[in-house]
């Protein structure tokens, strides 16, 4: 029987695949933390819904985060679903590439009142993650968790729905940004100007340096056993500073320098102009 | 667990459209009774203190929507001499057009509403903008604190840059208008005069509060988890960078338009003194006139005509320039010339940095 000619329908987009992997950012975790130490006091856990956009590799990147109020009891779930659609909604005009992706519940685990509000944001969007921040540190460690699931049914019953954690990606660099210091302690006096944050980079990179000068010692000196690795890591890394004749550096640099010199000059000018004209401006009458 | 409930107060709407919601009447009265009652000098705004997660919205916002100039609301807590920030909300791009009014004010009062339900304190504090580069000095600033001002006895803005925040800066800034300015601003008084008795130079149109920045003691133990192990982070990698010059050219591209700006203002200064003295000439020419024509009058036995006439083009008083403008460009200028500064100082800690390396 010959075959038919190739009819390639187009594959399913990824959309419908489930997503394989997430990544979480610093503001999502924040709102979660912060909407838990708000939460009215009868309830135990805060759910809410995840905003993000689903990347062609099929990595959910969760970028924002609003809670949805919602009551829970033994048996049963309410959420507040028009709340839930006017955030979206407000949400939306702000920024419009944020879709539905997922949604959240602190606690440690997954309960069976999560597999309702999991039914209901299936409903929304295919595929929704489910994170869980376990705010309890049940475990005695901050555990975050994101899992999707799928449905086990047995022939035509729908039985249960079984998740299944996936990869979970917190590396927060936005969060670096504003610096890891200012994020972690409870109270930060000033935040740091332009000058003692380069103090404190030079330091880390003093540090660093020393630390490596201290293996490079220790190998040398057979104390450690030398790893390869490392040795090549380190050689490619002095190896990419460019070589210049000192004379050339010196020019450089010099160069460098005087640009340097120049600026302050041009700024320190400008203050003084400013300031003499401020006085000619305000200066008694010309009567 | 904590359940923050700010103070209620009547919802508020974007500056350029001021309404009341209606709270509930009970509350209103209560509260009018209550503001009344005290009238004693409000203490002087020390500090500003934001949540983590309030820094962090911000950031986020500004920065994905860079370099397009962004805006939202803060919302916290006034406590004595500390201005509280535990929240925040972006507000959606406005076009240019009537209806995105009422459509901004309907979004502000469903996000408030909404923020209500799960315990935010939907106090509203302030503003916050985008920058770039440091020019957030304008007109339209100090008109949207005014307008604030009249609904909220202490409200503040917070400037952040994105583009001075890629040197390995966090470029917040609080900022407020002094009292003094504000009073002047109110009685349109920035004519010369005022200013020269206030003592009130470009310098303290705004004042810059510090911030301090808070967590819970729930984030901050899961960031202490979750902070990873390298040494180095990102915000080194951008601190130590060698390549800092197109940051220097846009800062003195805009400091040379700015001087260019500063000069036009001193021009129509200029201007104005001009054709003052020119009126004032012009008067006293024609003073003389009349008052030999009184003479001639007097001599001829007639009344004597006014020495006077408003109905005389000559005599309509110039209207003097605001300073305004000329104030604002100063403290751009000025901010600057500060960035500069601060750069330059980098740069020159960098390129040692680099010598010694490069010897060893």
């Amino acid at each position: 029987m010959a075959t038919s000619p190739a009819l390639l329908f187009p594959s399913p987009s990824s959309a419908s695949s489930p997503p394989s992997s997430a990544r979480v950012e610093a503001v999502v975790l924040f709102n979660v933390c912060d909407s838990y130490v708000r939460r009215p006091d009868q309830a135990d856990r805060v759910i809410g819904t995840l905003l993000g956009s689903l990347l062609p590799d099929g990595t959910v990147h969760v970028r924002n985060s609003y809670v949805v109020p919602h009551s829970e009891s033994a048996d049963q779930v309410a959420i507040d679903i028009d709340y839930h659609h006017n955030m979206y909604a407000s949400h939306q005009k702000v920024n419009s590439k944020e879709v539905i992706v997922g949604w959240f519940s602190t606690g440690f685990g997954v309960s069976g009142g999560s597999t309702l509000i999991h039914e209901f944001y299936s409903r929304e969007v295919q595929n929704p993650i489910h994170l869980t921040v376990d705010t309890g540190f049940t475990r005695g460690e901050a555990s975050i968790k994101a899992y999707i699931s799928s449905n086990l049914s047995l022939g035509d019953r729908h039985l249960a729905a079984q998740f299944q954690e996936i990869p979970l990606d917190l590396r927060m660099i936005e969060a670096e940004k504003a610096g890891f210091e200012i994020l972690k302690s409870t109270m930060v006096e000033k935040l740091p100007n332009d000058l003692e944050g380069m103090e404190s980079s030079m330091e880390k990179l003093y540090i660093l340096i020393d630390e490596i000068y201290k293996y490079v010692d220790d190998v040398v000196e057979g104390r450690v056993a030398p790893d390869n690795r490392i040795g090549r890591f380190i050689s490619d890394s002095v190896a990419s500073m460019p070589k210049l004749s000192p004379a050339a550096f010196d020019k450089l640099f010099n160069d460098k320098i005087q640009d340097n010199l120049t600026l302050v000059y041009l700024s320190s000018i400008t203050r003084t102009q400013i300031s003499i004209a401020e006085k000619l401006n305000t200066a008694a009458q010309v009567l | 667990m904590a359940n923050r409930k700010g103070l209620p107060k009547p919802f508020l709407c974007l500056a350029l459209v001021i309404l009341y919601a209606a709270a509930p009447g009970g509350m209103r009265s209560f509260l009018q009774a209550v503001s009344t009652v005290t009238e004693e000098a409000p203490t002087p705004l020390r500090v500003v203190q934001m949540e983590g997660l309030a820094v962090l919205k911000i950031i986020k916002h500004c920065e994905e929507f860079a370099p397009a100039l962004v805006t939202g609301q803060l919302l916290g807590l006034d406590v004595g001499s500390v201005l509280e920030v535990t929240n925040c909300f972006p507000f959606p791009i406005r076009e240019e057009d009537d209806e995105a009014d009422a459509d901004g004010a309907n979004y502000q009062l469903e996000m408030m509403r909404c923020l209500r339900e799960v315990n935010v304190d939907n106090n509203t504090i302030g503003w916050y903008q985008s920058c770039l580069l440091g020019s957030f000095q304008t007109v339209e600033l100090i008109e949207t604190f005014m307008n604030y001002q009249e609904n909220i006895r202490r409200c503040v803005c917070i400037v952040y840059d994105p583009s001075r925040s890629s040197q390995g800066v966090l470029a917040l800034k609080a900022l407020k208008l002094t009292d003094s300015f504000m009073d002047l601003y109110r009685n349109n008084g920035l004519t010369g005069e005022k200013l020269r008795e206030k003592k009130l130079s470009w310098v303290d149109i705004f004042e810059e509060i510090p911030i301090k920045v808070s967590n819970s003691a729930l984030v901050s133990a899961f960031m202490k988890e979750l902070e990873p192990e390298s040494p180095v982070t990102q915000c080194d990698f951008e601190r130590l960078k060698l390549s800092t010059a197109p940051f220097m050219e846009r800062n003195l591209e805009f400091l040379i338009g700015c001087m260019d700006d500063l000069s036009s203002e001193q021009n129509k200064f200029q201007y104005y003194y001009r054709n003052l003295s020119r009126q004032q000439s012009q008067q006293q020419a024609w003073l003389q006139k009349r008052r030999q024509e009184n003479m001639a009058r007097k001599a001829a036995g007639e009344e004597p005509l006014p020495e006077e006439d408003p109905s005389n083009p000559i005599f309509k008083p110039v209207p003097e320039p605001s300073r305004l403008d000329g104030y604002l460009v100063t403290n751009q200028i000025s901010s600057y010339c500060n960035h500069i500064n601060g750069v330059a100082g980098q740069n020159f800690n960098r390129l040692y940095l680099m010598k010694a390396l490069h010897e060893d």
